[in-house]
């Protein structure tokens, strides 16, 4: 039973939390005009930076997936890549790490996006 | 004094309520900015001689018809019973193609209705939104009419008919075809987002009209033509080419608000050239605005002495309904098109409209333009149509 | 007119259009963007333990990268099928901020431009919309990677 009941705390916590981000990004969009794609790269440089200074690894403990989904988390497993890959293989791997630990997702967004070009048109709204 | 003038033109559409009422309550704005800015703040627009932006034309220049052809969104506002086809979307070829097969549709119809053939237009004056107005060329490529390409973005519409009548008056074409075509999903293509992005509007943003329009112009050399508008035959008195006008918007979702000074610039040059005022006209209409620019309109205009009442309005606001999730109304150069065509036309025939002043307004911005920081100027050509 | 007077004519006249222009109602876009974007974070964690009792063997790293894969092909196929256009006009940044949001920029760049061909059309324009986060999270990572590396090589 306790199981169930952490892991319900759990997916209060990401719901809280994976909102409280999307709703900073969207008080930005409404107050100050700054362009979606700039908000985003904003949130992204912000992940980059929590991971270098050693913070997101806490961050993602305690929040999982409200923090891995949004796009700070992105930004931080490119950061987290590249210190290992600097870690390991010094600054060769500075380069290569980051886009290692992200090859999944890129590829995977990348081939069904593909996928998806070949198959559906968009729509006249 | 203003009181006095109102119930002149009992024809108008719109009629039936104090005009002064009438602007105060649907400008809810005007105390605000009666409070907020100084008379001085436009001293800009003031025209204190008459300009040489309005020609006059002595020869008679006729309206003989008018097609438009929409898609299904603009047939179901408010206007959507007056336009002659609804054009369902095919999946199967590109937007600009589509744009394409309803200018050409627009064109034709608007021949047959006015009983010429092909052969007898001389000059096929027509603009689109799309780069190096190619929905025109093509047009015209396919139709095998002599072509004036015009851009002046929205605003084209009102261009082409300005520069054909300037022609017909002039004597150097008997019948001339005037017309502009936009269509929603390539006007998003070429200025904003990719449809199926998932991409937020401000509240103030306006929406593409899908659809073309054609206006047949004459000189009235062959008499049976003129019958067509049952006994009424509407004429282009006078065509006011306006003055590219920079107020420093630089928020592309606000149209409305790049748009409006150079509507009010236009409007009292129009005004003061030809001698008219506000009440003499049973309809004075905007081509894209929105609800929010004529709004502003309406106030810029008072800053300078001009009640702008219940004769007033603006295409993008009569083509969709506030149901339709179309933010403040329509725009492109479709817009001011297929409602001149569509509804105006035939209220012109029904003798409801006796003079009217069309100002179709555009926005003259490019993608590049925007990202480099410059903000959007805005232009606006009016013409005066008569029975 | 003198530069001055119409700099001052154009501040004016942008106090004005910013002061009459109806502005986005704050509360209510806020709570749709925190529900959706909440909503898809618990969406993914489910995905994410649901893949935990499946494949017990398996690291939790490569358990994220399923879940986000997961995820980006949700995104991508509602992309396709026209839904998360509605999605992201009613929520904004509850629908962008997300993984699915980068997805979606990603599959409506390629859709939009299938018609001037795959090479050419689609495939130049697929990082269009989402080229600014790629570049920006490469060159930043990188850079996060060579300050560890010269602090490893000066303290270690």
């Amino acid at each position: 039973m306790p199981i169930i009941l952490d892991k319900i705390l759990l997916l209060i916590i990401v719901f809280a939390v994976g909102g409280l981000l999307c709703a900073i990004a969207q008080l930005l969009v409404v107050r100050t005009k700054i362009s979606p794609a700039r908000i985003l790269v904003v949130f992204l440089i912000a992940g980059i930076f929590l991971e270098t200074i050693g913070v997101f690894r806490y961050i993602r403990e305690f929040a999982h997936a409200g923090v891995t989904v949004p796009i700070i988390g992105f930004g931080a497993s490119l950061a987290k890549g590249a210190i290992e890959g600097a870690k390991q293989h010094g600054f060769i791997g500075a380069f290569s790490g980051g886009l290692t630990a992200t090859a999944l997702g890129i590829g995977i967004a990348v081939v069904s996006s593909f996928i998806v070009t070949l198959a559906f048109k968009p729509k006249t709204k | 004094m203003l009181n006095k003038t109102i119930h002149k033109s009992k024809n108008a559409y719109f009629l039936g309520k104090d005009s002064v009422d009438y602007a105060r309550h649907n400008s809810h704005y005007v105390t605000h900015t009666l409070r907020e800015m100084p008379k001085t703040a436009l001293t800009h627009c003031k025209v204190t001689s008459k300009s040489r932006q309005t020609l006059f034309f002595s020869n008679p220049v006729y309206i003989l018809s008018g097609g438009s052809v929409v898609a299904k969104r603009e047939s179901k506002g408010p206007v959507g019973k007056y336009f002659d086809k609804v054009f369902e979307e095919n999946i199967k070829i590109p937007f600009e193609k589509e744009e394409l097969s309803m200018l050409k549709k627009a064109i034709t119809l608007c021949i047959d209705k006015s009983k010429l053939k092909i052969s007898d237009i001389d000059m096929l004056f027509a603009g689109d939104l799309l780069n190096q107005i190619t929905s025109s060329c093509f047009a015209a490529r396919d139709l095998k009419i002599p072509f004036f390409g015009l851009y002046s973005a929205c605003s084209t519409f009102t261009q082409a008919l300005a520069s054909g009548a300037s022609f017909i008056n002039a004597g150097y074409f008997d019948n001339v075809a005037c017309a502009t075509a936009s269509h929603f999903a390539s006007a998003e293509r070429q200025f904003r987002n990719p449809l199926e992005y998932g991409a937020q509007r401000p509240p103030y943003s306006q929406w593409t009209v899908t659809g073309a329009g054609c206006t047949m112009l004459s000189n009235g050399g062959d008499n049976d033509i003129l019958n067509i508008f049952s006994n009424v035959s509407p004429r282009i008195t006078s065509a006011t080419y306006g003055k590219v006008v920079d107020f420093g918007i630089k928020d592309v979702a606000n149209m409305g608000g790049a748009m409006a000074p150079s509507a009010l610039d236009t409007l009292i040059c129009l005004l003061s050239d030809t001698g008219y005022s506000v009440e003499d006209f049973d309809l004075i209409i905007t081509g894209d605005l929105g609800k929010l620019g004529s709004d502003m309109l309406r106030d810029l205009a008072l800053e300078q002495g001009i009640l702008l009442g219940k004769n007033y309005t603006d295409c993008g606001v009569l083509i969709y309904d506030s149901t339709q999730d179309c933010y403040q109304g329509g725009s492109g150069a479709g817009c001011s098109a297929v409602v001149f065509n569509g509804f105006i036309l035939e209220m012109i025939k029904q003798k409801r409209y006796k003079r009217i002043a069309l100002l179709a307004t555009g926005a003259l911005l490019s993608p590049q333009s925007v990202l480099q920081g410059e903000s959007i100027p805005g232009i606006c050509h009016g013409v005066v149509i008569e029975i | 007119m003198q530069a001055e007077q119409i700099k001052k004519r154009n501040k004016r006249y942008d106090k004005y259009v910013e002061a009459v222009s109806p502005k986005t109602a704050m509360l209510p876009s806020l709570a749709k963007s925190f529900w959706v974007g909440g909503l898809t974070c618990v969406i993914a964690q489910i995905i994410f333990e649901l893949y935990t009792l499946a494949f017990p063997s398996v690291s939790e790293q490569a358990i994220i990268g399923f879940t986000l894969s997961t995820i980006i092909i949700i995104a991508v196929f509602l992309t396709g099928i026209g839904v998360f256009d509605k999605l992201g006009r009613y929520a904004g940044a509850g629908a962008f901020l997300p993984i699915t949001g980068f997805a979606n920029a990603m599959a409506s760049a390629g859709m939009e431009f299938r018609s001037e061909g795959l090479i050419f059309g689609s495939q130049v324009k697929f990082f269009s919309v989402v080229g600014p986060v790629l570049v920006n999270g490469i060159v930043w990572s990188t850079v996060a990677g060579l300050i560890h590396s010269i602090i490893n090589a000066v303290v270690g």
